[in-house]
Protein backbone atom coordinates (compact mmCIF):
# COMPACT_ATOMS: atom_id res chain seq x y z
CA UNK A 1 0.00 0.00 0.00
CA UNK A 2 1.12 3.49 -0.84
CA UNK A 3 2.24 5.59 2.02
CA UNK A 4 0.44 8.78 1.76
CA UNK A 5 2.32 10.25 4.47
CA UNK A 6 5.40 9.92 2.94
CA UNK A 7 6.89 13.62 0.85
CA UNK A 8 7.33 13.18 -3.09
CA UNK A 9 10.91 13.28 -2.78
CA UNK A 10 10.96 10.50 -0.32
CA UNK A 11 8.93 8.27 -2.42
CA UNK A 12 11.60 8.73 -5.37
CA UNK A 13 14.11 7.67 -3.11
CA UNK A 14 12.76 4.27 -2.28
CA UNK A 15 11.78 3.79 -6.02
CA UNK A 16 15.45 4.58 -6.87
CA UNK A 17 16.49 1.82 -4.69
CA UNK A 18 14.13 -0.41 -5.69
CA UNK A 19 15.66 0.06 -9.45
CA UNK A 20 19.38 -0.20 -8.33
CA UNK A 21 18.75 -3.13 -6.40
CA UNK A 22 16.92 -4.55 -9.63
CA UNK A 23 20.08 -4.13 -11.96
CA UNK A 24 22.52 -5.81 -9.05
CA UNK A 25 23.62 -2.75 -6.87
CA UNK A 26 24.32 -2.94 -3.33
CA UNK A 27 23.57 -0.57 -1.00
CA UNK A 28 26.66 1.04 0.53
CA UNK A 29 26.32 2.91 4.25
CA UNK A 30 28.96 4.65 4.87
CA UNK A 31 29.94 6.59 8.06
CA UNK A 32 29.63 10.72 8.07
CA UNK A 33 32.99 11.31 9.11
CA UNK A 34 36.25 10.98 6.63
CA UNK A 35 39.93 11.76 7.24
CA UNK A 36 40.55 15.56 6.07
CA UNK A 37 43.62 14.40 4.39
CA UNK A 38 41.30 12.51 1.78
CA UNK A 39 39.84 15.57 0.19
CA UNK A 40 42.99 17.83 0.77
CA UNK A 41 44.67 15.44 -2.07
CA UNK A 42 41.76 15.40 -4.20
CA UNK A 43 40.53 18.88 -3.68
CA UNK A 44 39.63 19.68 -7.13
CA UNK A 45 37.09 17.05 -7.46
CA UNK A 46 34.99 18.31 -5.35
CA UNK A 47 32.30 20.84 -6.04
CA UNK A 48 33.66 23.50 -3.79
CA UNK A 49 36.94 22.94 -1.15
CA UNK A 50 34.88 24.64 1.64
CA UNK A 51 34.59 21.97 4.08
CA UNK A 52 33.55 20.98 7.44
CA UNK A 53 36.36 20.19 9.61
CA UNK A 54 36.72 18.86 13.34
CA UNK A 55 40.01 17.00 15.37
CA UNK A 56 38.61 13.27 16.92
CA UNK A 57 39.56 12.49 20.08
CA UNK A 58 42.74 10.68 18.86
CA UNK A 59 43.53 14.20 17.13
CA UNK A 60 42.98 13.11 13.55
CA UNK A 61 41.69 15.83 11.54
CA UNK A 62 38.26 14.60 10.41
CA UNK A 63 35.73 16.29 8.15
CA UNK A 64 32.17 15.94 7.25
CA UNK A 65 31.90 14.44 3.84
CA UNK A 66 31.49 16.32 1.30
CA UNK A 67 31.20 13.73 -1.29
CA UNK A 68 30.87 10.07 -1.39
CA UNK A 69 32.49 8.81 -4.43
CA UNK A 70 36.09 9.47 -2.90
CA UNK A 71 35.21 7.30 0.29
CA UNK A 72 34.09 4.83 -1.99
CA UNK A 73 37.07 4.37 -4.12
CA UNK A 74 39.58 4.79 -0.81
CA UNK A 75 37.42 1.48 0.66
CA UNK A 76 37.25 -0.40 -2.75
CA UNK A 77 39.16 -3.13 -3.65
CA UNK A 78 41.65 -2.92 -6.81
CA UNK A 79 41.08 -6.46 -8.47
CA UNK A 80 41.79 -6.67 -12.28
CA UNK A 81 38.85 -8.54 -14.20
CA UNK A 82 36.47 -7.77 -11.41
CA UNK A 83 33.94 -5.26 -10.63
CA UNK A 84 31.91 -3.63 -7.65
CA UNK A 85 28.59 -2.26 -8.26
CA UNK A 86 27.14 0.13 -5.04
CA UNK A 87 24.04 2.26 -4.74
CA UNK A 88 24.44 4.84 -1.79
CA UNK A 89 21.84 7.18 -0.49
CA UNK A 90 23.56 9.54 1.86
CA UNK A 91 23.82 13.49 3.06
CA UNK A 92 27.06 15.52 2.34
CA UNK A 93 27.91 18.79 3.45
CA UNK A 94 28.80 21.40 0.91
CA UNK A 95 29.11 25.48 0.60
CA UNK A 96 25.40 26.58 -1.16
CA UNK A 97 26.03 28.61 -4.12
CA UNK A 98 23.32 31.17 -2.86
CA UNK A 99 23.72 31.72 0.60
CA UNK A 100 27.80 30.71 0.58
CA UNK A 101 26.69 28.85 3.64
CA UNK A 102 27.19 25.32 4.71
CA UNK A 103 24.18 22.88 3.70
CA UNK A 104 22.83 18.94 4.59
CA UNK A 105 22.21 17.64 0.74
CA UNK A 106 20.69 14.39 0.35
CA UNK A 107 22.29 12.26 -2.83
CA UNK A 108 21.61 9.36 -4.08
CA UNK A 109 23.89 7.61 -6.47
CA UNK A 110 25.55 4.67 -7.57
CA UNK A 111 29.36 3.36 -8.46
CA UNK A 112 30.58 0.11 -10.34
CA UNK A 113 34.00 0.34 -9.74
CA UNK A 114 36.40 -2.29 -10.94
CA UNK A 115 36.96 -3.51 -14.74
CA UNK A 116 33.78 -1.66 -16.23
CA UNK A 117 32.94 -2.98 -19.67
CA UNK A 118 30.99 -1.53 -22.41
CA UNK A 119 27.96 -2.94 -20.82
CA UNK A 120 28.89 -1.62 -17.53
CA UNK A 121 29.37 1.79 -19.03
CA UNK A 122 25.61 1.32 -20.79
CA UNK A 123 24.60 0.02 -17.36
CA UNK A 124 25.41 3.12 -15.60
CA UNK A 125 24.03 5.80 -17.92
CA UNK A 126 21.10 3.67 -18.55
CA UNK A 127 20.55 3.54 -14.78
CA UNK A 128 21.19 7.23 -14.55
CA UNK A 129 18.17 7.84 -17.53
CA UNK A 130 15.94 5.67 -15.60
CA UNK A 131 16.26 7.59 -12.62
CA UNK A 132 15.10 10.99 -13.75
CA UNK A 133 12.58 9.00 -15.39
CA UNK A 134 11.62 7.79 -11.48
CA UNK A 135 11.13 11.85 -10.94
CA UNK A 136 9.56 12.98 -14.37
CA UNK A 137 8.64 11.75 -17.72
CA UNK A 138 9.91 15.26 -19.35
CA UNK A 139 13.54 14.69 -18.71
CA UNK A 140 16.69 14.12 -20.46
CA UNK A 141 20.40 12.75 -20.45
CA UNK A 142 22.90 15.09 -22.01
CA UNK A 143 25.60 13.03 -22.76
CA UNK A 144 29.14 14.23 -23.93
CA UNK A 145 32.75 12.61 -24.23
CA UNK A 146 35.69 13.78 -22.59
CA UNK A 147 37.83 12.15 -24.56
CA UNK A 148 36.70 13.39 -28.20
CA UNK A 149 37.43 17.20 -26.36
CA UNK A 150 40.74 16.22 -24.54
CA UNK A 151 41.76 15.16 -27.73
CA UNK A 152 40.93 17.92 -30.24
CA UNK A 153 41.96 20.39 -27.23
CA UNK A 154 45.77 18.67 -26.58
CA UNK A 155 45.99 18.94 -30.05
CA UNK A 156 45.98 22.66 -30.21
CA UNK A 157 49.23 22.85 -28.72
CA UNK A 158 47.71 25.66 -25.60
CA UNK A 159 48.87 26.48 -22.32
CA UNK A 160 46.94 25.07 -19.70
CA UNK A 161 45.02 28.52 -19.50
CA UNK A 162 44.05 28.76 -22.88
CA UNK A 163 42.89 25.24 -22.84
CA UNK A 164 40.93 25.55 -19.48
CA UNK A 165 39.24 29.30 -21.39
CA UNK A 166 38.41 27.07 -24.79
CA UNK A 167 36.60 24.57 -22.46
CA UNK A 168 34.76 27.19 -21.18
CA UNK A 169 33.91 28.70 -24.38
CA UNK A 170 32.35 25.04 -25.25
CA UNK A 171 30.48 24.62 -22.08
CA UNK A 172 28.85 28.25 -22.46
CA UNK A 173 28.12 27.26 -26.45
CA UNK A 174 30.08 30.56 -26.84
CA UNK A 175 30.97 30.19 -30.60
CA UNK A 176 31.94 34.14 -30.46
CA UNK A 177 34.76 33.99 -27.75
CA UNK A 178 36.01 31.33 -28.97
CA UNK A 179 36.78 32.40 -32.41
CA UNK A 180 38.19 35.72 -30.92
CA UNK A 181 40.13 33.13 -28.75
CA UNK A 182 41.69 30.89 -30.97
CA UNK A 183 42.40 33.74 -33.47
CA UNK A 184 44.61 35.15 -30.52
CA UNK A 185 46.18 32.06 -29.84
CA UNK A 186 46.71 31.16 -33.58
CA UNK A 187 44.57 27.82 -33.74
CA UNK A 188 44.74 27.04 -37.32
CA UNK A 189 41.06 27.51 -38.89
CA UNK A 190 40.24 23.89 -39.24
CA UNK A 191 40.49 23.38 -35.52
CA UNK A 192 38.14 26.48 -35.01
CA UNK A 193 35.66 24.97 -37.61
CA UNK A 194 36.28 21.10 -35.65
CA UNK A 195 35.06 23.23 -32.02
CA UNK A 196 32.51 25.29 -33.24
CA UNK A 197 30.89 21.98 -35.12
CA UNK A 198 31.20 20.62 -31.75
CA UNK A 199 29.62 23.51 -30.04
CA UNK A 200 26.09 23.57 -32.01
CA UNK A 201 26.07 19.78 -31.56
CA UNK A 202 22.51 18.95 -29.88
CA UNK A 203 19.99 15.72 -30.28
CA UNK A 204 19.64 12.37 -30.09
CA UNK A 205 22.33 9.88 -31.02
CA UNK A 206 20.27 8.62 -34.06
CA UNK A 207 20.22 12.30 -35.22
CA UNK A 208 23.84 13.48 -34.18
CA UNK A 209 25.90 10.46 -34.75
CA UNK A 210 26.24 10.44 -38.42
CA UNK A 211 26.92 14.34 -38.30
CA UNK A 212 29.61 13.61 -35.82
CA UNK A 213 31.02 10.53 -37.99
CA UNK A 214 31.58 12.51 -40.84
CA UNK A 215 33.48 16.29 -38.83
CA UNK A 216 35.40 13.51 -36.53
CA UNK A 217 36.68 11.15 -39.32
CA UNK A 218 40.30 11.70 -39.78
CA UNK A 219 40.68 13.71 -36.46
CA UNK A 220 42.70 12.70 -33.86
CA UNK A 221 39.74 11.97 -31.58
CA UNK A 222 38.32 9.22 -33.43
CA UNK A 223 39.33 6.57 -31.36
CA UNK A 224 36.79 8.19 -28.67
CA UNK A 225 34.01 9.26 -30.97
CA UNK A 226 34.31 5.11 -31.36
CA UNK A 227 33.86 4.88 -28.06
CA UNK A 228 30.53 6.91 -27.67
CA UNK A 229 29.37 5.45 -30.64
CA UNK A 230 29.51 1.55 -29.37
CA UNK A 231 27.88 2.59 -25.83
CA UNK A 232 24.68 4.37 -27.01
CA UNK A 233 23.99 1.56 -30.01
CA UNK A 234 23.65 -0.35 -27.06
CA UNK A 235 20.63 2.12 -26.24
CA UNK A 236 19.13 1.57 -29.81
CA UNK A 237 16.00 0.59 -30.18
CA UNK A 238 15.88 0.84 -25.49
CA UNK A 239 13.04 2.79 -23.98
CA UNK A 240 15.67 5.08 -22.87
CA UNK A 241 16.56 6.27 -26.50
CA UNK A 242 14.51 9.05 -26.53
CA UNK A 243 15.61 10.85 -23.59
CA UNK A 244 18.71 10.68 -24.61
CA UNK A 245 20.77 13.75 -26.01
CA UNK A 246 24.13 14.56 -26.99
CA UNK A 247 25.79 18.04 -26.36
CA UNK A 248 29.48 18.47 -25.80
CA UNK A 249 28.41 21.66 -23.57
CA UNK A 250 27.97 18.44 -21.20
CA UNK A 251 32.11 19.17 -19.54
CA UNK A 252 33.50 17.95 -16.05
CA UNK A 253 37.21 18.09 -14.84
CA UNK A 254 39.90 16.69 -17.63
CA UNK A 255 41.89 15.56 -14.53
CA UNK A 256 39.32 13.38 -13.47
CA UNK A 257 37.18 12.46 -15.95
CA UNK A 258 38.04 10.21 -19.12
CA UNK A 259 35.20 8.39 -21.12
CA UNK A 260 31.34 8.94 -21.77
CA UNK A 261 30.26 11.85 -19.08
CA UNK A 262 26.67 12.86 -18.51
CA UNK A 263 24.28 15.54 -16.70
CA UNK A 264 20.11 14.96 -16.15
CA UNK A 265 17.84 17.76 -16.55
CA UNK A 266 13.84 17.46 -15.68
CA UNK A 267 11.68 20.25 -17.16
CA UNK A 268 10.93 23.19 -14.74
CA UNK A 269 14.20 22.62 -12.60
CA UNK A 270 16.63 25.24 -14.20
CA UNK A 271 20.07 23.06 -13.42
CA UNK A 272 21.26 19.77 -13.62
CA UNK A 273 19.60 17.18 -11.16
CA UNK A 274 22.41 14.92 -12.09
CA UNK A 275 25.89 14.32 -12.85
CA UNK A 276 27.92 11.14 -13.83
CA UNK A 277 30.70 9.76 -15.59
CA UNK A 278 33.57 7.42 -16.27
CA UNK A 279 36.65 8.51 -13.64
CA UNK A 280 39.64 6.64 -14.69
CA UNK A 281 41.45 8.99 -14.00
CA UNK A 282 40.50 9.84 -10.52
CA UNK A 283 41.07 5.70 -9.74
CA UNK A 284 45.19 6.34 -11.20
CA UNK A 285 44.89 9.11 -8.85
CA UNK A 286 44.17 7.10 -5.90
CA UNK A 287 46.13 4.47 -7.23
CA UNK A 288 43.76 2.15 -8.69
CA UNK A 289 44.53 0.09 -11.76
CA UNK A 290 41.05 -0.84 -12.68
CA UNK A 291 38.23 2.20 -13.73
CA UNK A 292 34.98 2.98 -12.73
CA UNK A 293 31.61 5.07 -13.88
CA UNK A 294 28.89 6.12 -12.20
CA UNK A 295 26.53 9.37 -10.76
CA UNK A 296 24.67 11.41 -8.51
CA UNK A 297 21.02 12.62 -8.21
CA UNK A 298 20.55 15.61 -6.20
CA UNK A 299 17.54 15.62 -4.44
CA UNK A 300 17.57 18.98 -2.59
CA UNK A 301 16.87 20.36 -6.69
CA UNK A 302 13.95 17.95 -6.45
CA UNK A 303 12.22 20.09 -4.06
CA UNK A 304 11.42 23.20 -6.33
CA UNK A 305 10.23 20.61 -8.47
CA UNK A 306 7.03 19.14 -6.76
CA UNK A 307 4.52 21.63 -5.52
CA UNK A 308 4.44 22.10 -2.18
CA UNK A 309 1.49 19.14 -1.53
CA UNK A 310 0.04 19.59 1.99
CA UNK A 311 -1.74 23.15 2.48
CA UNK A 312 -2.55 21.65 5.80
CA UNK A 313 -0.85 20.36 9.09
CA UNK A 314 -2.93 17.55 9.40
CA UNK A 315 -6.48 16.70 8.57
CA UNK A 316 -8.12 16.81 11.76
CA UNK A 317 -7.65 18.47 15.03
CA UNK A 318 -9.24 16.68 18.02
CA UNK A 319 -9.62 19.21 20.79
CA UNK A 320 -10.40 17.56 23.77
CA UNK A 321 -11.07 18.68 27.66
CA UNK A 322 -9.32 17.76 30.94
CA UNK A 323 -12.42 15.98 31.92
CA UNK A 324 -12.44 13.80 28.86
CA UNK A 325 -10.88 10.14 29.53
CA UNK A 326 -7.77 9.07 27.83
CA UNK A 327 -10.20 5.95 26.63
CA UNK A 328 -12.47 8.25 24.88
CA UNK A 329 -9.43 10.13 23.64
CA UNK A 330 -7.92 6.75 22.15
CA UNK A 331 -10.92 5.55 20.46
CA UNK A 332 -11.73 9.19 18.73
CA UNK A 333 -8.44 9.07 17.67
CA UNK A 334 -8.80 5.54 15.89
CA UNK A 335 -11.81 6.30 14.81
CA UNK A 336 -10.86 9.25 12.61
CA UNK A 337 -7.26 7.79 11.69
CA UNK A 338 -9.09 5.71 9.26
CA UNK A 339 -9.69 8.62 7.53
CA UNK A 340 -6.60 11.25 7.54
CA UNK A 341 -4.03 12.54 9.81
CA UNK A 342 -5.41 13.60 13.05
CA UNK A 343 -3.39 15.42 15.85
CA UNK A 344 -5.33 15.20 19.42
CA UNK A 345 -4.11 18.46 21.82
CA UNK A 346 -5.93 19.65 24.59
CA UNK A 347 -4.97 23.55 23.23
CA UNK A 348 -4.98 24.34 20.25
CA UNK A 349 -1.61 25.13 18.52
CA UNK A 350 -1.94 28.99 17.11
CA UNK A 351 -0.05 28.62 13.71
CA UNK A 352 -1.44 24.77 12.96
CA UNK A 353 -3.48 24.45 9.26
CA UNK A 354 -5.96 22.01 9.50
CA UNK A 355 -8.89 20.86 7.50
CA UNK A 356 -11.08 19.95 10.25
CA UNK A 357 -11.67 20.73 13.73
CA UNK A 358 -13.06 18.17 16.27
CA UNK A 359 -14.31 18.44 19.21
CA UNK A 360 -14.89 15.64 22.17
CA UNK A 361 -16.72 16.86 24.84
CA UNK A 362 -18.69 14.21 27.07
CA UNK A 363 -17.23 11.05 25.20
CA UNK A 364 -18.76 12.06 21.90
CA UNK A 365 -17.67 13.77 18.87
CA UNK A 366 -18.30 16.92 17.27
CA UNK A 367 -16.99 18.00 13.91
CA UNK A 368 -16.99 22.26 14.18
CA UNK A 369 -16.61 24.32 11.43
CA UNK A 370 -13.95 23.67 9.06
CA UNK A 371 -10.80 25.07 7.53
CA UNK A 372 -8.51 27.56 9.90
CA UNK B 1 3.40 25.88 -26.99
CA UNK B 2 5.07 27.15 -23.63
CA UNK B 3 5.87 30.76 -23.47
CA UNK B 4 9.58 31.29 -24.71
CA UNK B 5 10.47 33.93 -21.08
CA UNK B 6 12.90 36.54 -22.29
CA UNK B 7 14.34 38.64 -19.70
CA UNK B 8 15.86 42.26 -20.90
CA UNK B 9 17.57 44.72 -19.35
CA UNK B 10 15.49 47.99 -18.29
CA UNK B 11 16.96 51.14 -20.22
CA UNK B 12 18.46 51.55 -23.56
CA UNK B 13 20.32 48.54 -23.57
CA UNK B 14 16.64 46.68 -23.52
CA UNK B 15 15.16 49.14 -25.88
CA UNK B 16 17.78 48.09 -28.69
CA UNK B 17 17.63 44.68 -28.24
CA UNK B 18 14.27 44.55 -28.44
CA UNK B 19 14.10 46.35 -31.74
CA UNK B 20 16.09 43.23 -32.78
CA UNK B 21 14.23 40.81 -31.50
CA UNK B 22 11.16 42.37 -33.04
CA UNK B 23 12.50 43.01 -36.20
CA UNK B 24 13.60 38.85 -36.02
CA UNK B 25 10.10 38.42 -36.14
CA UNK B 26 9.46 38.14 -32.04
CA UNK B 27 7.51 41.37 -31.43
CA UNK B 28 5.52 42.51 -28.80
CA UNK B 29 2.65 45.48 -29.31
CA UNK B 30 2.17 45.31 -25.68
CA UNK B 31 5.51 46.25 -24.73
CA UNK B 32 5.53 49.44 -27.18
CA UNK B 33 2.72 50.83 -25.21
CA UNK B 34 4.03 53.20 -22.43
CA UNK B 35 3.13 52.23 -18.19
CA UNK B 36 4.59 50.98 -15.76
CA UNK B 37 3.78 46.86 -16.42
CA UNK B 38 7.01 44.66 -16.52
CA UNK B 39 5.41 42.07 -18.15
CA UNK B 40 4.40 41.71 -21.54
CA UNK B 41 3.36 38.59 -23.77
CA UNK B 42 2.55 38.03 -27.41
CA UNK B 43 0.16 35.09 -27.09
CA UNK B 44 0.57 34.40 -30.65
CA UNK B 45 4.53 33.92 -30.69
CA UNK B 46 4.16 32.34 -27.53
CA UNK B 47 7.09 35.03 -26.41
CA UNK B 48 6.61 36.49 -23.12
CA UNK B 49 8.99 39.98 -22.39
CA UNK B 50 9.82 41.50 -18.90
CA UNK B 51 11.73 44.47 -17.92
CA UNK B 52 14.57 43.78 -15.14
CA UNK B 53 17.11 45.47 -13.68
CA UNK B 54 20.44 44.46 -15.71
CA UNK B 55 22.48 43.31 -13.10
CA UNK B 56 19.87 40.94 -12.26
CA UNK B 57 19.04 39.90 -15.76
CA UNK B 58 21.45 36.67 -15.73
CA UNK B 59 20.25 35.58 -12.17
CA UNK B 60 16.66 35.62 -13.92
CA UNK B 61 18.07 33.02 -16.23
CA UNK B 62 20.53 31.26 -14.35
CA UNK B 63 17.17 30.13 -11.86
CA UNK B 64 15.38 29.83 -14.56
CA UNK B 65 12.99 32.30 -14.67
CA UNK B 66 13.71 33.32 -18.03
CA UNK B 67 14.65 31.11 -20.67
CA UNK B 68 16.74 33.59 -22.14
CA UNK B 69 18.16 37.20 -21.92
CA UNK B 70 20.39 39.59 -23.25
CA UNK B 71 22.75 40.93 -20.53
CA UNK B 72 26.49 42.73 -21.06
CA UNK B 73 29.76 40.81 -20.97
CA UNK B 74 30.73 42.65 -17.63
CA UNK B 75 28.19 41.18 -15.50
CA UNK B 76 28.83 37.65 -17.34
CA UNK B 77 32.46 38.32 -16.41
CA UNK B 78 31.51 39.49 -13.03
CA UNK B 79 29.40 37.51 -11.46
CA UNK B 80 30.46 34.19 -13.90
CA UNK B 81 26.39 32.60 -14.29
CA UNK B 82 25.95 29.45 -15.05
CA UNK B 83 24.37 30.33 -18.74
CA UNK B 84 24.98 29.85 -22.00
CA UNK B 85 25.98 32.54 -24.31
CA UNK B 86 24.75 31.81 -27.51
CA UNK B 87 24.96 35.39 -29.22
CA UNK B 88 27.21 38.48 -29.27
CA UNK B 89 24.60 40.33 -30.47
CA UNK B 90 27.12 43.81 -31.20
CA UNK B 91 25.07 46.64 -29.45
CA UNK B 92 25.70 47.72 -25.99
CA UNK B 93 29.25 48.45 -27.14
CA UNK B 94 31.96 49.96 -24.68
CA UNK B 95 35.19 48.93 -22.94
CA UNK B 96 36.07 48.55 -19.04
CA UNK B 97 38.79 50.38 -18.60
CA UNK B 98 41.59 51.68 -15.86
CA UNK B 99 41.24 55.24 -15.53
CA UNK B 100 42.99 57.57 -12.93
CA UNK B 101 44.28 61.05 -12.76
CA UNK B 102 45.90 62.96 -15.40
CA UNK B 103 48.84 63.21 -12.95
CA UNK B 104 49.06 59.33 -11.97
CA UNK B 105 51.96 57.79 -11.69
CA UNK B 106 52.04 53.65 -10.87
CA UNK B 107 54.74 53.62 -8.40
CA UNK B 108 54.76 49.67 -8.60
CA UNK B 109 56.69 49.32 -5.08
CA UNK B 110 53.36 50.73 -3.00
CA UNK B 111 49.85 48.76 -3.23
CA UNK B 112 47.60 50.54 -6.08
CA UNK B 113 44.31 51.49 -4.49
CA UNK B 114 41.31 50.12 -7.06
CA UNK B 115 37.95 51.56 -7.09
CA UNK B 116 35.08 49.92 -8.74
CA UNK B 117 32.26 47.80 -9.04
CA UNK B 118 33.30 45.00 -11.14
CA UNK B 119 35.89 43.67 -8.22
CA UNK B 120 36.03 39.93 -9.82
CA UNK B 121 36.81 41.70 -12.78
CA UNK B 122 39.54 43.93 -11.68
CA UNK B 123 41.24 41.29 -9.08
CA UNK B 124 41.53 39.32 -12.28
CA UNK B 125 43.17 41.65 -14.37
CA UNK B 126 45.68 43.22 -12.30
CA UNK B 127 46.51 39.43 -10.40
CA UNK B 128 47.53 38.64 -14.30
CA UNK B 129 49.65 41.10 -14.09
CA UNK B 130 50.98 40.66 -10.50
CA UNK B 131 50.17 43.40 -9.35
CA UNK B 132 49.10 43.90 -5.54
CA UNK B 133 46.15 45.81 -4.91
CA UNK B 134 43.68 46.69 -2.59
CA UNK B 135 40.11 46.98 -4.29
CA UNK B 136 37.01 49.70 -3.02
CA UNK B 137 34.29 48.32 -4.15
CA UNK B 138 31.81 51.05 -4.89
CA UNK B 139 28.14 51.05 -6.45
CA UNK B 140 28.10 54.31 -8.48
CA UNK B 141 29.88 57.42 -8.77
CA UNK B 142 32.98 55.57 -9.13
CA UNK B 143 34.86 58.54 -11.12
CA UNK B 144 35.20 60.27 -7.75
CA UNK B 145 37.18 58.02 -5.87
CA UNK B 146 40.55 59.18 -7.30
CA UNK B 147 39.45 62.65 -6.99
CA UNK B 148 38.50 62.79 -3.32
CA UNK B 149 42.05 60.28 -3.25
CA UNK B 150 39.97 57.38 -2.00
CA UNK B 151 41.65 55.26 -4.83
CA UNK B 152 44.78 55.94 -7.19
CA UNK B 153 42.84 54.06 -10.05
CA UNK B 154 39.55 53.43 -10.92
CA UNK B 155 38.01 49.97 -12.92
CA UNK B 156 34.72 51.12 -15.15
CA UNK B 157 33.22 51.08 -18.14
CA UNK B 158 33.74 53.59 -20.70
CA UNK B 159 31.36 54.20 -23.02
CA UNK B 160 32.77 57.66 -25.04
CA UNK B 161 34.65 59.07 -22.44
CA UNK B 162 33.00 62.22 -21.55
CA UNK B 163 32.21 61.54 -17.79
CA UNK B 164 36.09 60.72 -17.82
CA UNK B 165 36.89 63.86 -18.99
CA UNK B 166 34.49 66.16 -16.91
CA UNK B 167 36.44 64.65 -14.06
CA UNK B 168 39.87 65.47 -15.56
CA UNK B 169 40.19 61.54 -15.29
CA UNK B 170 42.36 59.75 -18.32
CA UNK B 171 42.15 56.06 -19.72
CA UNK B 172 45.25 53.95 -18.67
CA UNK B 173 44.72 50.89 -20.08
CA UNK B 174 41.75 49.31 -21.50
CA UNK B 175 40.90 45.73 -19.71
CA UNK B 176 38.55 44.35 -22.07
CA UNK B 177 35.99 45.26 -24.75
CA UNK B 178 32.10 44.95 -23.98
CA UNK B 179 28.96 44.38 -25.73
CA UNK B 180 25.54 42.93 -25.12
CA UNK B 181 24.94 38.68 -25.39
CA UNK B 182 22.09 37.04 -25.41
CA UNK B 183 22.18 34.35 -23.14
CA UNK B 184 20.22 31.07 -22.13
CA UNK B 185 19.35 28.88 -19.33
CA UNK B 186 20.96 25.39 -19.47
CA UNK B 187 18.06 23.48 -18.51
CA UNK B 188 16.06 25.66 -20.32
CA UNK B 189 17.97 25.35 -23.75
CA UNK B 190 17.94 21.56 -23.92
CA UNK B 191 13.98 21.38 -23.68
CA UNK B 192 13.36 24.04 -26.11
CA UNK B 193 16.63 23.74 -28.28
CA UNK B 194 14.40 23.94 -31.48
CA UNK B 195 12.53 27.53 -30.40
CA UNK B 196 15.88 28.98 -29.23
CA UNK B 197 18.27 28.31 -32.20
CA UNK B 198 15.32 28.93 -34.61
CA UNK B 199 15.62 32.52 -32.64
CA UNK B 200 19.41 32.36 -32.95
CA UNK B 201 19.13 31.87 -36.51
CA UNK B 202 17.03 34.53 -37.12
CA UNK B 203 18.62 37.13 -35.06
CA UNK B 204 22.09 36.18 -36.92
CA UNK B 205 20.05 37.23 -40.39
CA UNK B 206 18.52 40.65 -38.60
CA UNK B 207 23.00 41.57 -37.79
Amino acid sequence: MENVYLKAEEKVIFSLRALYSGYGYSRYKMNKFEEYDLYVRNKDFLLSDAVITFTDTNGKLMALKPDVTLSIIKDSEDTPAAVRKLYYNENVYRISKTTGSFKEIMQVGLECIGDADDYCIYEVLMLAAKSLLTVSDSSLLAISHMGILSDIIDSLSLTGAQSAAVLRCVEEKNVHDLEAMCRACGVESASVQLLKDLIGIYGTPATVLPQLERILKNTCAWDSYKELEQTLALAEGSDIEQYLRIDFSIINDLKYYNGIIFKGFIEGIATAVLSGGQYDKLMRKMKRKTGAVGFALYLDQLERFYPREESYDTDYVLLYGENESAKAVCEAVRAYSKKGAVLAVRKLPGSLKYKTLLKLAGGKVVEADGIS
Amino acid sequence: MAYLNIALPKGRLGEKAYTMLKAAGYGCPAIEESGRKLIFENEALGVRYFWAKPSDVAIYVERGAADIGVTGKDILLEYRPDVYELLDLDIGKCKMCVAAKESFRDDKTRTLTVATKFTNIAKNYFAARGRDIDIVHLNGSIEIAPIIRLSDVIVDIVETGTTLKENNLVVFDEVLDISARLIANKASYKFHHAQMEELCAKLRQKQ
